[in-house]
C-alpha cells in the first residue's frame, strides 16, 4: 500500500507495477493534491523542465530551460499517473497504520485494509512549523503560513514581516515587495545560490558535478543536512537570481533571525552579518567545486567564463526591535519550514523530535518504507528529479523482502 | 602529514557531543558568579562553582574579579567596568572557538589576536536621553590570524566560531533575565 498520490507515491507505484506487485495508492484528495491546493499562485518548480522527470516520463514541451507553473506540475503528475496506470483511490484519508501479524492494518475513511507493506509518500510539507512565540504576537497582526498564502491581495493593509529566507521566504518577500508593500525579512541561516552560474542553471551544475549524487550515508551531519533550508532559488522566466542582494535592491529590509516577542515588540538577532558570511562562504566553496569539476572533466566548453558574485551586503546596523502594535506591520508570513504529519502512524518509528527514523527510506519495521523526504537517499532526493532513483531503490528492497517474509 | 596541534582536545568534545545527544539532562549547565559590594561603585565578584553533567562542579581554584568604573566616571578605577567584562567574555569565547574549529579542520594556528570594541553612548545610563539605550550600540571584533590556511579558510574559521559561540549568541539574541530580592 502506498500512502499519497504525489510524485513520490506515483513513482513507487510505477516501479511496483513494473514488478507486477499488487498494490493500491491511497490519496486523501486528488492526484498531486498538495501541488494543487497547498501552494501559492505564482510558484513555479525550482527544477528546470529538462531536469523535471519522473520514471519514464519527461518534459516534452517547447521550453526545456523554463520552470513549470503549479498548474503545469499538476498536469505533468496527472499525465504520469495515467501513463503509469497507477491504481489510485482518491478521497481516501488514511487515519491509522499499525502492525498486524506479518503486515499492516490500515484504517481509512473508506474502510479497513490489510497489506504486507506500506510506502509512506505523503509529502514532506504537510504542516508549516511556526515558533512557539508566534502565540505572543498581538492579535491585530494577521499571521499566515505559506500553506495559507495564495497572493498579495489576500493580506490586510500594512507592511509584511516575512520570517525565514529559504526559497519560500525569499520568493514571498520579492512578490510582496513588488506588489507595493514594505517587506521586512527576518533572516537566519540560509543557503545562497545563483540561479545561473557561468551561463548554466545552477541545478545543471548540481546534477552534472555529482553534488546531487552525494548519498545520505556520505553526508557529514545528516540531521543537519536534512533540516537545511531550501536554497534561495526561484523558477522565473527571467532565470533571475533571488538572493538577499536582489531583495535589498528591490527595497526589502533585512533583519536578523527573529528570536522573541517581548511586550508586543519583535526582537531580532544582531547576528545577521555572520549568517550572511556563512552563506557566502558556502556558496563560493560550492561554486569552486563546480569549477573544479568542469576543469577536470573537460566540460569547460559547455559553461560560460568564470563568474564571481558580490558578498551579501548587510546594512551597518539592522533593526533589533520592531513594534508589532504600531501598525507598521499588518501581517506576518511564517516561512519557517515544514514537516510531515504522522499523527496517523501508529508504528513506533519516530525519534524524540517526531522525525521518521529511516535508512535511505527503509524503516526498521519490515515492509515499511518512506519516499519523498529531503535527502532521503541522495542530495537530489529533495528535488522532483531525485524520486526516480529513490523509488527504484526502495521498491527493489521491498521486492527482495516480500518473498522471504 | 604533520600533526596539527592547537592544544585543543577536539576528540573529547566530539565524544561529548555524541554522548550528550542522548543525555539532554547532563547537558544542562548552570554557571554562577557571586558578587559583593566593596565600596563606592566597586564590587568583588567571585567565580568558582558551577553545575553540569548532573552534579556540582568546581573550577580548580576560585577567581576573584574587581568590577569598578574609570576615573572619568568619577570613580577610583580599581577594576574594569562591568560592561568591559562582556568584551572579555566575547573575545575569550570566539578565540576558543577559532582554536577548536581550526583543530577540527586540521589547520595549524601560529597566532590568533583580536581586538574587541563596543560602542557605547553613556547618555543612556545617565538618563540624559531616553532614546539612547543603556547597552552597547554595536560591537566590532577584528581578528588577526596567522595560520597554515588560505584567507577563505580563515574567514570560515571565524564565521564558524561565531556560529557556535555562547557569548556571541548571548549578546546578539535576547535573553530572559530575572532579578529578585532574596
Amino acid at each position: 500500500m502506498v500512502v499519497g498520490a504525489g510524485h513520490a507515491g506515483l513513482a513507487a507505484s510505477r516501479f511496483l507495477s513494473d514488478r507486477s506487485i499488487d498494490h493500491v495508492v491511497l490519496e486523501r484528495g486528488e492526484v498531486a493534491n498538495s501541488w494543487r491546493r497547498e501552494r501559492w499562485d505564482s510558484l513555479r518548480l525550482l527544477t528546470p523542465n529538462w531536469l523535471s522527470s519522473l520514471p519514464g516520463h519527461h518534459y516534452a514541451g517547447p521550453d526545456p530551460d523554463g520552470y513549470m507553473t503549479m498548474g503545469e506540475v499538476v498536469e505533468f503528475i496527472e499525465d504520469f499517473a495515467v501513463a503509469a496506470r497507477a491504481p489510485v483511490r482518491t478521497r481516501t484519508d488514511v487515519t491509522s497504520v499499525r502492525l498486524a501479524g506479518d503486515g499492516y492494518q490500515v484504517t481509512t475513511n473508506q474502510g479497513e485494509l490489510r497489506c504486507r507493506s506500506v510506502v509512506l509518500a505523503g509529502g514532506a510539507c504537510n504542516v508549516a512549523t511556526v515558533p512557539a512565540f508566534a502565540a505572543a504576537v498581538p492579535a491585530s497582526v494577521a499571521q499566515l503560513t505559506p500553506l495559507d498564502y495564495r497572493g498579495p491581495a489576500q493580506l490586510p493593509a500594512g507592511g509584511v514581516l516575512v520570517v525565514g529566507a529559504s526559497a519560500t521566504g525569499v520568493q514571498l518577500a520579492a512578490e510582496l515587495q513588488r506588489s507595493g508593500r514594505q517587506v521586512t525579512l527576518a533572516v537566519g541561516e540560509h543557503v545562497r545560490l545563483p540561479r545561473v552560474y557561468r551561463k548554466r542553471d545552477v541545478l545543471w551544475w548540481m546534477h552534472g558535478s555529482g553534488v546531487w549524487d552525494q548519498r545520505y550515508d556520505e553526508v557529514d551531519d545528516l540531521t543537519r543536512a536534512r533540516r537545511l533550508p531550501s536554497p534561495q532559488l526561484a523558477g522565473t522566466p527571467e532565470r533571475a537570481t533571488l538572493d538577499l542582494n536582489a531583495l535589498t535592491a528591490q527595497g526589502v529590509e533585512l533583519v536578523g533571525r527573529w528570536a522573541a516577542v517581548r511586550d508586543g515588540d519583535a526582537l531580532f538577532s544582531g547576528g545577521l552579518r555572520n549568517v550572511c558570511s556563512l552563506a557566502d562562504l558556502k556558496m563560493r566553496r560550492l561554486l569552486a567545486t563546480f569549477d573544479e569539476w568542469a576543469r577536470t572533466t573537460g566540460r569547460e566548453g559547455e559553461a560560460g567564463p568564470p563568474e564571481e558574485f558580490a558578498p551579501t551586503a548587510v546594512p551597518a546596523a539592522t533593526r533589533l526591535r520592531l513594534d508589532l502594535t504600531g501598525g507598521e506591520i499588518g501581517s506576518i508570513i511564517w516561512a519557517t519550514g515544514f514537516r510531515p504529519e504522522y499523527g496517523w502512524l501508529d508504528v513506533p518509528v519516530l525519534d524524540d523530535k517526531g522525525r521518521l527514523r529511516h535508512e535511505g527510506g527503509i524503516l526498521d519495521p519490515p515492509g515499511l518504507y518512506a519516499l519523498g523526504l529531503p535527502l532521503l537517499r541522495r542530495r537530489r532526493s529533495s528535488f522532483l528529479n531525485g524520486i526516480e532513483d529513490d523509488a527504484r531503490a526502495v521498491t527493489d528492497h521491498l521486492a527482495r523482502w516480500l518473498p522471504v517474509r | 602529514m604533520t600533526t596539527v596541534d592547537n592544544g585543543v582536545n577536539v576528540q573529547a568534545l566530539l565524544d561529548a557531543r555524541e554522548v550528550l545527544k542522548g543525555a539532554p539532562e547532563a547537558a544542562r549547565f548552570t554557571w554562577r558568579a557571586s558578587s559583593k559590594w566593596a565600596e563606592g561603585v566597586r564590587s568583588t565578584v567571585t567565580v568558582e562553582k558551577f553545575f553540569g553533567l548532573g552534579q556540582e562542579q568546581s573550577h580548580k581554584s576560585e577567581s576573584v574579579f574587581s568590577a569598578d568604573h574609570p576615573e572619568v566616571f568619577a570613580a577610583p578605577d580599581n577594576g574594569i567596568t562591568p560592561i568591559e567584562f562582556l568584551l572579555v567574555g566575547l573575545a575569550g569565547c570566539l578565540t576558543a572557538g577559532v582554536a577548536s574549529v581550526a583543530q577540527n579542520r586540521g589547520i595549524q594556528l601560529r597566532s590568533v589576536e583580536s581586538t574587541v570594541e563596543g560602542n557605547h553612548d553613556i547618555r543612556g545610563i545617565l538618563g540624559a536621553d531616553s532614546d539612547v539605550r543603556n547597552g552597547f550600540n554595536d560591537i566590532k571584533v577584528t581578528f588577526t590570524i596567522d595560520a597554515d590556511a588560505s584567507k577563505e579558510e580563515i574567514e570560515a574559521l571565524v564565521a564558524q566560531s561565531q556560529k557556535r559561540s555562547a557569548v556571541y549568541d548571548a549578546l546578539t539574541n535576547p535573553t530572559n533575565v530575572t532579578v529578585e530580592v532574596a
